[in-house]
């Protein structure tokens, strides 16, 4: 074994420029993969671990009317749970609203949070710490999207519960910075108890937040959703994105194998004499087979040297630095939860799962044109007579 | 000395009662007088939208027909892109056809309170159809004069729950029982819209304002003009122009 593996790595050097270049280009795969594999496991794990932190908590119960693709479904989505049930949840309010900054109308969803809860990152505290008589919390894409900026007064018009026209001033307290578009654009937060007083709702809730200590069990009326399902579908978005992507690295990777293909197949034929000769010195047909075999995966070997010795630097400052992402994709809702700047994953799983990959795939290709090593005649070899 | 004293209180008294426009007739009577003379059991109206928006002002003319409070029908003849849509109220429902998707959708809900074409309208104001004496307590709160017209000053504060203003104001003409300005409040007391209205013309022996302004007060802009071009009243109106069939007719 050990000859075999010392026989091909003085091929491999002794073939120069057709060696390095099937390595050099087996070895951008490598890092390709790895690469995008990573970038997709850091964005998943940032858009998931902020979803929960903003938007998700440890589950949502909703109202079995309430669908939030759907705003129709707010006028009458609400009710009221008894307080023993609501134990370890925050409930949260959602009206629609009319918000007047300097003479233009916008379409707002408010949505009423406890001032004391600490499920969710909102920083309700603010409430606590103003006398305004509306304050408002916001997004910064709410705040840039219209120019609004904390201590403006705006105007907000609203409906109670019977349709009845209402309009107030609110102050804006606090404007938080958070990845997750949907708990922003478009959206003001106020303390639930001015909500209920401003909607005469008391005590109703389209959903609630639940905490860590939360035990569901069933209740009339309502549906609760754990925080594994509610982020089935950020998952789903990106095992789809990965999907399409690995298109490209597969393609890239078909090219290196293809390559490594060729050279086998024309080493084959240009070694005839060679394959002839340790033949007749008593290796059998399968060791020559196992040699080549060896010198063909010996490429994916040298590669994945090569690229972990390019890629470590790249890697870890892309881990580091993160990776910005445009301004249009972060601060507009996209429909799935994108940071500024993302800062890719790269787990020892990934850097093995590709190696292996890399590895085996080029083994099976160098093996797939030495099987033809094992019908050769060695006479023929020797003479160079093989086609 | 206590004589005189009575007798200048009682004038007083009797100046204030002047003073304070005491008229004739009630609120009430004054909202049924309005009624009477802006309402009628049918009628055909044509007429222009003119929607001031920010950067630009757009037209719309459209044909209506209504039947009492309940039936009306709409059908869009300008611009192209607008041409051909039609909608039809009957009682708390509201239907659109519109003419590019070949469709008719009920609207219902939130959609009611969009704004129709962009105006500053929205389709539940068009739904009202409840008399004013019904959803309001009117009084009379004093005279102003309007366009060198006197008018009553009416507020009138909602009696229902589900009244959409709680609170409104109304000048009416003393001549002539129409209203010449009307202002629709929020509970908290802000002035949310404003109508205007002006040009009033003696149609088939009554008076009709027949330019209407609407300004959501909290917008900037100049609101929209609902401007009457040609107006019947009591006309027969065939029973099919109030079926859903005649949507997509």
């Amino acid at each position: 074994m050990k000859l075999a593996f010392q026989l091909a790595y003085r091929n491999l050097v002794g073939a120069g420029l057709r060696t390095w270049l099937n390595v050099g280009i087996l070895a951008f795969t490598f890092i390709v993969i790895i690469f995008f594999n990573g970038y997709l496991d850091g964005w998943n794990l940032q858009a998931q671990r902020e979803s929960v932190k903003w938007e998700y908590g440890n589950g949502q119960l909703r109202h079995q009317d309430y669908d939030p693709l759907d705003p129709f479904t707010l006028t009458d989505a609400h009710g009221k749970l008894a307080s023993a049930k609501s134990e370890n949840l925050s409930p949260i309010l959602i009206r629609q609203a009319s918000l007047y900054p300097e003479g233009r109308m916008i379409s707002v969803l408010m949505k009423g949070i406890d001032g004391n809860q600490q499920s969710l990152s909102i920083p309700t505290e603010a409430f606590q710490e103003t006398d305004a008589e509306i304050p408002a919390v916001i997004g910064q894409r709410m705040a840039k999207s219209n120019s609004l900026k904390v201590g403006d007064k705006i105007l907000l018009r609203w409906r109670d519960k019977n349709g009845t026209f209402d309009a107030s001033e609110i102050t804006i307290v606090k404007i938080f910075d958070s990845d997750v578009s949907s708990i922003d654009l478009g959206q003001i937060w106020i303390p639930i108890e001015k909500l209920w007083e401003m909607t005469e709702l008391k005590g109703h809730a389209t959903y609630f937040i639940a905490n860590e200590h939360y035990q569901h069990q069933e209740i009339s009326g309502w549906k609760f959703f754990s925080k594994e399902e509610l982020l089935k579908q950020l998952k789903e978005i990106i095992e789809m994105k990965s999907a399409s992507s690995s298109i490209l690295y597969l393609l890239l990777l078909g090219i290196a194998l293809l390559a490594i293909f060729d050279t086998q197949v024309l080493s084959i034929f240009r070694r005839q004499k060679e394959i002839g000769t340790y033949i007749a010195l008593g290796m059998t047909r399968w060791q020559v087979v196992k040699l080549f075999t060896i010198e063909g995966s010996m490429y994916s070997l040298m590669a994945s040297v090569l690229g972990i010795l390019i890629g470590a630097p790249i890697f870890w400052y892309f881990a580091s630095n993160g990776i910005g992402m445009p301004e249009y994709v972060t601060e507009e809702d996209m429909g799935i939860t994108i940071a500024q700047r993302i800062y890719p994953a790269f787990s020892f799983g990934l850097l093995l799962g590709t190696l292996a990959l890399v590895v085996i795939s080029a083994t099976i290709v160098s093996f797939l044109p030495s099987r033809k090593i094992a019908k050769i005649d060695p006479v023929d070899a020797l003479k160079g007579k093989v086609q | 000395m206590r004589s005189y004293t009575i007798i200048i209180f009682g004038l007083l008294l009797f100046a204030s009662f002047n003073l304070m426009g005491q008229s004739e007739f009630t609120a009430e009577e004054i909202l049924q007088k309005v009624d009477e003379n802006m309402s009628s059991n049918s009628t055909i109206t044509e007429s222009k939208m003119v929607i001031h928006g920010r950067r630009n002002t757009r037209e719309v003319v459209s044909k209506g027909y209504a039947e009492g409070n309940e039936k009306a029908f709409t059908e869009y003849l300008a611009p192209e892109r607008e041409k051909g849509t039609k909608m039809l109220k009957l009682e708390d429902k509201l239907w659109i056809y519109n003419p590019s998707t070949d469709r008719t959708i009920q609207l219902s809900g939130h959609m009611l309170r969009q704004s129709v074409m962009g105006s500053d309208l929205s389709y539940e104001d068009l739904m009202e159809d409840r008399e004013l004496t019904d959803i309001y307590n009117a009084k009379i709160i004093g005279e102003e004069t309007i366009d060198n017209r006197k008018c009553w000053l009416l507020e009138l504060n909602a009696t229902v729950d589900d009244a959409s203003y709680q609170k409104r104001k109304t000048w009416i003409d003393q001549e002539r029982f129409v209203p010449l300005k009307e202002e629709l409040y929020a509970k908290s007391g802000q002035l949310l819209k404003q109508i205007t209205l002006k040009n009033v013309e003696k149609v088939d022996g009554r008076w009709y304002p027949k330019n209407v302004n609407y300004k959501d007060v909290l917008k900037e802009g100049e609101g929209t003009d609902f401007i009457v071009l040609d107006i019947q009243f009591n006309p027969e109106i065939p029973d099919y122009i109030f079926n859903k069939a005649s949507l997509k007719r």
